[in-house]
């Protein structure tokens, strides 16, 4: 009596269940207990969780309170786009915008130094992804998220759009700067 | 109205004329679109490999839609309906319920199927399968997609009640078979995954023809993935079933024991589903508490339900193939498998690189945390051309070589290639696999033309070297999958049409269908009370491949900026 046709017995239900089954069942289910249990685990003791702190917001404010990051914490103007440098102080917000097809402006942080970024789209949805930390987070339009950040090595970083977003996609492309505490 | 059988001679089952029909034609269709997603993902291969860089932009992002929807979605349905109308109607010598509605459905899927790709075709909805407002395609997109999935929905209650005629109809004794229960678990997967579709396809399309004024971008995700993952959820049930089939078909396997096999096909629906939200991980606006317990599948349990299969499937083998008298040692069963008949060798890689490629990375990339390692990568990618490719289409594959000569009655042309077919498209498509989670795990983004970063005015990034060498290897491997893929289509359309025409009564030889061994001859075999230690040890390696696995990528996690 083969898989393809009906069980032999009517009453299948009470055949006993074969001894490398059970101990088969029994390893994946404690486990699957092992897994449950180190997300919860790493919110305790890793320093890897990103946040859910979300708040509604349009375009437009969103734009407003980057413009005004940029006017108070612009050190500098940089690269081949000209794009203002901005270092908020440790601890601060960060705001940078992701529009059809860029990142604005230029972040400098401080290794060791935790900061708020606040991250939106002012179009479509689009990727967060810092390299090479190697850190990817979605960016969805009319939603603000802010998490905190804390850059454990210094140089120059990138944030590339890692979700689709239209023809110029593979131009979007932003700039993180990390330098040594004190400089 | 009198339904008029016929008995295939090599197998006795019974085959209904209506609904050898509609299998036939959902079969060839599936072939169809397998064909062209398959030419638009060499293209994509092609493109994805630096050295060669094949499109310019706007035809890569069209190539890449048109791929992933012409063999994500319509070759893996028009193949699962073909296989719910076998499941029922076949496997339980049953009349087709309703079958002009079956051809109605049949029909809608087709013309959905037809106006997509010439949509996408036409550059108006170069959008990716995903299609995430607020960027918008040609209102044709999403109503294409509708139609499919009403179409689809059809097939679906065909199967639903040509079960209740099989019962009605006593056609079948006592319960139906593992392979129908899991056909079942994929259907009812299927309903939820096709209303999910709606709700969110329905207001897009009224969006993009200007009737409803806003779509949210966050909730168009949430329910979106309700379709998007949970309709791979049915391939997973699918081709679980094609891997019973299989067993059942080349080895006379019956299952170790119809209770935990079921059980495990009844979590999927419980559990399976949910996982959907995995796609969200590092979205805002999604609370931890909910990201643990719908992207663990409720704790794992329906992991744990495919670790199950994983073992039963070739458990069933190995105690069919100890009866048949391939006892000794661990892997005899194992060596003395048919390797050269390419119904058993694809499942088999299917099995294999379901779980130790597929399985495994998705288990760790749906981790909460993890997920910002990869979310949007080449991991992920990396990932389901593991689970959907070498998992089900490969699966689907070896089923169709044994249905040539049972269903279409034309014996197989180009046997010599076809015993090589598997080979080529498994391995292919497992380095495929292995090297995109390679460039995802440095970083490399997904449906991305230009990581040269030429076209940004001087604002570049440099990925490291090796992932330029991981992409030239995904570039090899895609060309060897494409050859597999490309003999497959070869060998099934030409069978069709050139293949020796079997009489109605013409029995092949060697037989394509194992006698099953009898109960007597299972009692003894395997060690002491393990019936099936070659098995459990694969099954042991590969749960410490799984761990190791999982706890290095918490290591990685740990190394990167610290994330609140």
């Amino acid at each position: 009596m083969s898989t393809l046709l009906s069980p032999k017995s009517k009453i299948w239900w009470d055949e006993p269940i074969e001894r490398s089954e059970l101990i088969w069942i029994s390893i994946v289910f404690i486990w699957g207990l092992v897994m449950t249990f180190m997300m919860p685990f790493w919110h305790v003791t890793g320093d890897q969780n990103l946040s859910n702190e979300t708040y509604k917001t349009t375009p437009e404010k969103f734009m407003a309170s980057t413009q005004a990051m940029v006017d108070e914490y612009t050190v500098r103007q940089d690269g081949p786009r000209n794009y203002p440098v901005v270092k908020p102080p440790a601890g601060g917000d960060v705001y940078m915008v992701s529009r059809l097809w860029d990142f604005w402006p230029i972040i400098e942080l401080e290794r060791g130094q935790t900061y708020r970024f606040h991250l939106s789209s002012l179009d479509w949805q689009h990727g967060f992804s810092l390299q090479p930390a190697n850190i990817n987070i979605q960016i969805i339009p009319k939603y603000e998220h802010v998490f905190t950040l804390t850059p454990n090595s210094s140089g120059e970083f990138s944030v590339i759009c890692n979700e689709y977003c239209g023809i110029g996609h593979h131009m979007m492309i932003g700039k993180i700067h990390v330098v040594e505490p004190g400089s | 109205m009198s339904a008029t059988f016929r008995t295939c001679p090599d197998t006795g089952l019974k085959f209904e004329t209506d609904a050898e029909k509609l299998m036939k034609a959902n079969a060839v269709a599936a072939v169809v679109f397998l064909l062209i997603g398959g030419i638009y993902g060499l293209l994509v291969g092609l493109t994805r490999w630096p050295a060669v860089h094949l499109l310019e932009a706007d035809m890569f992002y069209l190539t890449l839609t048109a791929h992933g929807i012409n063999v994500l979605i319509f070759w893996l349905i028009f193949f699962e309906i073909a296989l719910l109308y076998f499941c029922s109607a076949v496997l339980l010598s049953c009349r087709i319920a309703f079958p002009k509605v079956a051809w109605g459905g049949f029909g809608l899927m087709l013309v959905g199927a037809l106006m997509n790709n010439y949509i996408v075709a036409s550059g108006d909805a170069s959008v990716m399968m995903t299609s995430y407002a607020p960027m918008e395609a040609h209102p044709l997109f999403y109503l294409s997609l509708i139609l499919f999935a009403v179409g689809a929905l059809v097939g679906c209650f065909i199967f639903f009640a040509t079960l209740v005629i099989a019962k009605e109809e006593k056609t079948y004794e006592g319960s139906v078979s593992l392979v129908t229960f899991g056909a079942i678990t994929a259907a009812i997967i299927a309903v939820f995954t096709i209303i999910s579709g709606a709700i969110i396809l329905v207001p897009t399309l009224l969006w993009s023809v200007g009737i409803v004024n806003e779509i949210d971008a966050l909730a168009y995700r949430l329910i979106w993935w309700g379709f998007g993952h949970s309709s791979q959820q049915i391939n997973v049930s699918a081709h679980i079933a094609v891997w019973y089939a299989i067993a059942a078909i080349v080895f006379g396997a019956k299952p170790m024991s119809e209770k935990v096999s079921r059980m495990a096909f009844f979590m999927y629906i419980l559990f399976l589903q949910i996982a959907s939200a995995h796609h969200l991980l590092v979205d805002p606006g999604v609370s931890s508490e909910f990201k643990m317990f719908n992207t663990s599948y409720a704790m794992y349990l329906a992991v744990m339900a495919s670790m199950v299969h994983g073992l039963t499937v070739p458990g069933s083998i190995e105690a069919a193939q100890r009866a048949k008298g391939f006892n000794n040692g661990l892997f005899e069963w194992l060596r003395r498998a048919p390797w050269g008949n390419p119904t058993f060798s694809g499942m088999f890689i299917s099995l294999v690189g379901f779980g130790f490629l597929g399985g495994i990375s998705g288990v760790v990339m749906g981790v909460e945390q993890i997920n910002v390692l990869m979310h949007n990568t080449l991991y992920v990618p990396g990932h389901f051309h593991a689970t959907v490719v070498i998992g089900t289409t490969l699966a689907f594959m070896a089923l169709t070589y044994w249905l040539v000569p049972v269903l279409f009655r034309r014996e197989l042309i180009m046997k010599g290639v076809a015993a090589w077919q598997p080979y080529m498209f498994g391995i292919g498509m497992a380095g495929v696999a292995l090297f995109l989670m390679g460039a995802g795990t440095l970083g490399v983004p997904r449906r991305h033309w230009d990581i040269t970063f030429s076209m940004t005015g001087g604002v570049v990034h440099e990925f490291p070297a090796a992932a330029n060498t991981l992409l030239a290897l995904n570039g090899l491997s895609v060309l060897l999958a494409v050859l597999g893929g490309a003999a497959f289509c070869v060998i099934i359309v030409g069978s069709l049409l050139f293949g020796k025409k079997l009489g109605d009564d013409e029995k092949i030889s060697p037989p394509i269908i194992a006698t099953p061994p009898e109960d007597s001859a299972y009692v003894g075999i395997g060690s002491g009370s393990i019936t099936v230690p070659g098995t459990f040890v694969l099954a042991m390696v590969f749960f410490v491949s799984f761990a190791v696995y999982y706890f290095i990528n918490w290591k990685y996690l740990a190394e990167t900026w610290g994330i609140g």
